[in-house]
C-alpha cells in the first residue's frame, strides 16, 4: 500500500523553483558518472533526447526501441509545430504567457510547477535545436519565423514546413547516433521491454523481447527511464502509428507504478473520417489548416445537397457562432465536441453523417483577390481569382492538401474537405513527481508517457515541446539526485533471482500465448476493444456508457484468453504474438481507463461526462463566458490527480489522490469566448 | 475489388525465399496497399496460416518504415511511400508482385522485411552537429538566410527508407547521404564538421558495400521525399573538396 502522493514540489516563488532546484540538486563528479547505468526505453524525442544527453554526461546508457531504427519513433509524425516562449514576434508573449495558456488550456488539470518549467526551457529548445542543424522555417532576414496554433492569441509555434515533428526528431536523432558512435549509447533496435524489474523496491533494470530472434533477455542498470509514447492506440483507430502501445507502461503499472489520469485523452478535432471497417488507421488534418479553414455543417438536417449548392444563408459556421473570439482556431477538446454536437444534432455531412467540411473556398477567395489587388466591392474575373488563390492555398498547405487527396481521391481546392474528431494524443500516464520520477524509486517517465504537464487537454504544437524539454533538459538534471543516492557500480548483477524470476514471467506468457491456438485474430479483438471504448469511453462519457464498458471489456478479455489465435513460434520474427502481447495489456488497460472516467465526476478539457456540463440556466451561459454544453469542472472535489494502484488481475485498482495547487494562477473557468 | 498477389515469403535471414500464390478477395477501392495486406493476413490467420511480415508504421508516409518493392519498383506506383498507395490505383483481377527492398546490405529479416542498419551506421559515422545538450547559444544569434535554410529543409526532408538503395541499378545510397551532407552543408552550424563529415559518411557507405552513382537517376524517381539528385552532386562536390583539405594538412 502506497502512502501519501509527495510531488516534491520545489519551494520559492514559481519563478525560481526550476533554477533553484537545479541548485539544491545532488551532482555526480565525472570519474564516478561513468560507474553509472542508465537505461532509456523508447527513441523519441524524449528517449533519444535523454538517451543522448546522459550519454554526452558521461553516463553509460542503453536505448531501446521496437522501430527498426530509432530515427522512426511516432514524434516524427508531428506536423505542426512547436510552442516557445521566445516573444521573436514582439506579439505580447512570454514565459508566463506559454505557462498560463498551456495551464488553462488543460483546464486547470495539470501541476503548476511543471507546467511554469515546461515553459521555462521553451526557449533552451529552439536555442538547442538549431545548433543540432534542425532547419526551421526563416524570414527573409535570415531570422526564425512563427504561426499561430489554438488555444493561444500570439505566434509562438516554430516549424519546419509540415514536418516539424520529424525535423526535431531527425535532430535529437542525430544527437543520439553521435553518441552511439562513441560506443556511450547502446542501441537496440527492434528489441521491446517486457517487464521492470525491481530490487529492493527500486527500479534496477527490465526484461527485453529481441522481436527478431524472440530472444529473452535481461538488462541491469542503476535507473530506468520510460520514454514509451501514449496509449492512444487502446482505441485501435487513432492517429498513433500502428506499432504504438501501452505495454513498457502498463508493466511497470503492475509492478507498482501508478498510473494517472488515465481517462484523459485528446481527440483531434480535424481527421479524415472513418470510410469502412478494413480500416487500419486515420490522419490528422493539421490544426494549421483551421488558420484558413472555415468549419460548418448545413443548418437543416439531413441535408443532402452538395455543398456548393448550400448557400452561407443555411450555413452553420458553428465555432464562429460559439466562440467568438477564437473562432476556427478553439483549442482541440473545444472544437472536437462541437462536431460531436452538430452531428448528433442530424447535421453532420458525408457516408453516416459523421463529417464536418472544412471549407478554403472564402480563403481562395481572399487569397485570390489580394493577389489581383482588387479593392472592395470591385469585380474580378472569377476564374482568375480562383487559380490565384488556390495557388496562395497551395503555397501554405500544399502537402495537407495532397494527403488528402491521395487518401480520399477529393480535390480540396474545389470541395470542401470533410474531417471528423479522432483520437490523437493521451495526456494521462504514468505518475511523476516534479523530478519526473514515479513512486518507484529510480523509474523516470518522460514525454507523452507521463502524466504531468497537460491536464485535461493538450495544446497544439506542445506535445514537441514537452518530449524535448523531458528529454534534453529535465530528467538528466533530476536523475543525478537519486543516482547520488546509489553506491556507483553497485547494480544488480544479472544473476540476481528477481532478473531470473521475471525471465521465467515473460518466457510463460509467451507459451500462453501460443498455446491458445484459438479462432480469432488478434487485430479482431483489438478492432471490438476500440469500438467499445470509442463509444463509450470516447468524445462523450455517461455513468450508464461507462458502466457498460465496464462489463463488456472483461468478458471481452476472456474470450481472447480463450480463443485469440497467434500462429508461428517464439524463435521469429512473428508479427502476430508481437501484436498479441500488446493487446493483451490493451485489454486490461481499457479498463482502467473506463474505471477512472468514471470515477471522476466532473468534466473538464477532453473529459466530457454528459451529466456535468453547463446548461441555458447557468449564469456563466447568461452572461456568455461559456457556451451551453460546454464542459463544467468541479474544483472543490476533483482539483486533484487520480493515481491508480494495480491490485491484481481482475481486481479494482486502489485510486489515490495529488491534490493540485495552484500558487500563482487559481482555476478560472475556461472561456474561450470573449 | 479482387487480386492475384504473388509475395516473397521467407523464414528467415538464413532461409531460401520464393515468390508464393495468394489472392486478395473483397478488398474496398478506399483501402490502402498496406489494408489491402491486412486483410490477406486475416484470411491467412483463419486458415491457421501464418501472416506475411512487412514493415510499417506511421501509416502515413513520413516515419520512412514500410518498404515494399511492387512490381519490381520500391513504394510500386505510388506518389510518395506504400502507405500511401490506394488500391483504386489499380484495376480489379490485376496481379501484383510483392517482394522486399533488394538491395546487399539490407539482408531480408522475414518475408518483406529488411534490415536498413546499415543507414544508422552512415549517419553514425558523421551525420550530425556535434552540439552538446545545453550548449547552444540563441536560435536568432546566427541568421541563416532563408534560401539556405529552404535548401537545407529540402535535403532534410529524406525518410530513410532506402528506396532510393533498392531502386538503384548499382545499389547505391549516395542520394541519402547526399541529402544528409547537403543539409548539414548549408548551414552554418555544420560548416565545423563538414569535411570529416563527407569523408566519415562516405568511408562508411563503401564499407556497407552499397555501389557509386552512375547516373541512372532511378532513386530521384522512387523517392518518397522528392529528394532531387542534386543532393549526389553536392555530395561529389564536397567528397573531392574534403579529400583535398585532408591532404593538405
Amino acid at each position: 500500500m502506497i502512502g501519501a502522493l509527495n510531488s516534491n514540489i520545489p519551494s520559492g516563488p514559481l519563478e525560481q523553483k526550476w533554477q533553484g532546484h537545479k541548485f539544491n540538486s545532488k551532482l555526480i563528479n565525472p570519474a564516478n558518472k561513468r560507474k553509472y547505468s542508465v537505461i532509456v526505453v523508447g527513441s523519441g524525442l524524449a528517449g533519444a533526447g535523454a538517451a543522448a544527453t546522459l550519454a554526452e554526461l558521461g553516463y553509460k546508457v542503453k536505448c531501446f526501441c521496437y522501430q527498426d531504427s530509432p530515427r522512426r519513433a511516432h514524434s516524427i509524425a508531428a506536423q505542426g509545430g512547436i510552442n516557445a516562449a521566445k516573444n521573436y514576434q514582439g506579439d505580447g508573449d512570454s514565459i508566463y504567457r506559454l505557462f498560463y495558456d498551456t495551464l488553462k488550456g488543460g483546464d486547470f488539470r495539470a501541476r503548476e510547477a511543471n507546467v511554469y518549467r515546461l515553459a521555462e526551457v521553451s526557449v533552451n529548445i529552439i536555442d538547442q535545436c538549431v545548433a543540432l542543424g534542425v532547419p526551421f522555417a526563416r524570414e527573409y532576414s535570415g531570422l526564425l519565423a512563427n504561426r499561430s496554433f489554438g488555444g493561444a492569441q500570439v505566434s509562438r509555434t516554430f516549424y519546419a514546413r509540415g514536418q516539424t515533428g520529424q525535423q526535431l526528431l531527425l535532430g535529437a536523432y542525430s544527437s543520439l547516433v553521435r553518441m552511439i558512435g562513441t560506443g556511450a549509447v547502446e542501441m537496440y533496435p527492434r528489441t521491446e521491454m517486457i517487464d521492470l524489474v525491481l530490487v529492493d523496491g527500486h527500479a534496477k533494470g527490465i526484461i527485453t523481447r529481441d522481436l527478431v530472434t524472440g530472444k529473452i533477455e535481461s538488462h541491469s542498470a542503476d535507473a530506468v527511464m520510460l520514454c514509451t509514447g501514449g496509449y492512444g492506440n487502446v482505441f485501435y483507430l487513432s492517429t498513433n502509428a500502428k506499432g504504438c502501445n501501452v505495454t513498457a507502461t502498463y508493466r511497470a503499472h503492475k509492478k507498482g507504478a501508478l498510473f494517472a489520469n488515465p481517462c484523459f485523452t485528446q481527440i483531434h478535432p480535424t481527421c479524415i473520417p472513418v470510410s469502412g471497417d478494413y480500416q487500419s488507421k486515420l490522419t490528422l488534418m493539421s490544426e494549421s489548416l483551421r488558420n484558413d479553414g472555415r468549419c460548418w455543417v448545413p443548418l437543416k438536417k439531413g441535408d443532402n445537397r452538395t455543398p456548393q449548392e448550400i448557400p452561407d444563408s443555411e450555413r452553420d459556421y458553428y465555432l464562429e457562432r460559439m466562440y467568438p473570439a477564437f473562432g476556427n482556431l478553439a483549442p482541440r477538446d473545444i472544437a472536437s465536441r462541437a462536431a460531436k454536437v452538430v452531428c448528433d444534432e442530424g447535421r453532420g455531412v458525408g457516408p453516416g453523417g459523421l463529417g464536418v467540411y472544412l471549407d478554403f473556398r472564402d480563403a481562395v477567395q481572399r487569397y485570390g483577390r489580394e493577389s489581383l489587388g482588387l479593392k472592395a466591392g470591385e469585380e474580378g474575373k472569377p476564374e482568375e481569382i480562383q487559380t490565384r488563390g488556390e495557388k496562395a492555398v497551395k503555397e501554405r498547405y500544399e502537402n495537407l492538401f495532397d494527403i488528402y487527396h491521395q487518401i480520399t481521391d477529393e480535390n480540396a481546392y474545389k470541395v470542401p474537405m470533410r474531417v471528423y474528431p479522432a483520437v490523437h494524443y493521451t495526456m494521462g500516464g504514468l505518475w511523476v513527481d516534479y523530478n519526473l520520477m514515479s513512486n518507484i524509486p529510480g523509474l523516470f517517465v518522460l514525454g507523452e508517457a507521463n502524466f504531468s504537464d497537460h491536464g485535461a487537454n493538450r495544446l497544439g504544437a506542445s506535445a514537441l515541446m514537452q518530449g524535448l524539454a523531458d528529454g534534453f533538459f529535465i530528467a538528466p538534471y533530476t536523475v543525478a539526485t537519486y543516482l547520488a543516492s546509489q553506491k556507483p557500480d553497485k547494480r544488480p548483477k544479472l544473476d540476481h533471482p528477481e532478473f531470473k524470476k521475471a525471465e521465467d514471467e515473460a518466457n510463460a506468457l509467451t507459451k500462453r500465448l501460443l498455446g491458445i491456438k484459438g479462432k480469432r485474430s488478434v487485430d479482431s479483438f483489438h478492432r471490438e476493444l476500440g469500438l467499445i471504448m470509442w463509444d463509450f469511453c470516447g468524445m462523450a462519457r455517461t455513468e450508464k456508457s461507462l458502466q457498460r464498458a465496464l462489463s463488456r471489456i472483461p468478458t471481452l478479455r476472456e474470450e481472447f484468453w480463450k480463443n485469440v489465435n497467434v500462429p508461428g513460434e517464439n524463435e521469429s520474427y512473428n508479427t502476430a504474438l508481437e501484436k498479441a502481447g500488446r493487446v493483451a495489456d490493451f485489454l486490461e488497460f481499457g479498463e482502467l481507463m473506463c474505471l477512472d472516467a468514471l470515477e471522476r465526476k466532473e468534466s473538464c478539457g477532453g473529459h466530457f461526462r454528459e451529466e456535468f456540463q453547463y446548461t441555458a440556466k447557468d449564469e456563466e451561459v447568461k452572461t456568455g463566458i461559456v457556451c451551453e454544453g460546454d464542459v463544467k469542472r468541479d474544483d472543490t472535489n476533483f482539483a486533484h490527480v487520480a493515481a491508480w494502484e494495480y491490485n491484481g488481475y481482475g481486481q479494482k485498482p486502489i485510486r489515490h489522490q495529488e491534490e493540485l495547487v495552484f500558487e500563482r494562477q487559481k482555476p478560472a473557468v475556461r472561456s474561450y469566448t470573449k | 475489388m479482387n487480386f492475384k498477389l504473388k509475395v516473397w515469403r521467407q523464414k528467415d535471414r538464413q532461409s531460401p525465399g520464393q515468390l508464393v500464390d495468394l489472392e486478395a478477395r473483397n478488398v474496398p477501392p478506399e483501402a490502402s496497399f498496406l489494408e489491402m495486406l491486412d486483410i490477406v493476413n486475416e484470411d491467412l490467420l483463419a486458415k491457421g496460416e501464418e501472416p506475411i511480415a512487412f514493415d510499417h508504421d506511421c501509416r502515413e508516409g513520413i516515419c520512412g518504415t514500410c518498404s515494399l518493392t511492387i512490381d519490381g519498383i520500391p513504394h510500386g506506383p505510388s506518389e510518395t511511400t506504400t502507405c500511401q498507395l490506394y488500391m483504386r490505383k489499380y484495376k480489379d483481377g490485376d496481379t501484383i508482385y510483392i517482394e522486399p527492398f533488394r538491395v546487399r546490405p539490407f539482408p531480408v529479416i522475414r518475408d518483406l522485411c529488411v534490415d536498413r542498419c546499415a543507414y544508422d551506421r552512415i549517419q553514425q559515422a558523421g551525420g550530425f552537429i556535434s552540439a552538446r545538450s545545453g550548449s547552444a547559444p540563441d536560435g536568432n544569434a546566427v541568421p541563416i538566410s532563408k534560401p539556405n535554410a529552404d535548401n537545407a529543409m529540402e535535403a532534410a526532408a529524406c525518410i530513410g527508407c532506402g528506396a532510393c538503395a533498392a531502386a538503384c541499378p548499382n545499389g547505391s545510397a549516395m542520394l541519402f547521404v547526399g541529402a544528409k551532407v547537403t543539409h548539414f552543408a548549408e548551414l552554418p552550424q555544420g560548416q565545423p564538421e563538414r569535411t570529416k563529415r563527407a569523408l566519415a559518411m562516405v568511408a562508411q557507405m563503401d564499407k556497407e558495400g552499397f555501389g557509386g552513382c552512375s547516373n541512372y537517376l532511378e532513386c530521384e524517381a522512387v523517392c518518397p521525399a522528392n529528394i532531387p539528385t542534386s543532393v549526389i552532386n553536392t555530395l561529389n562536390r564536397e567528397y573531392v573538396l574534403a579529400s583535398f583539405k585532408d591532404a593538405l594538412v
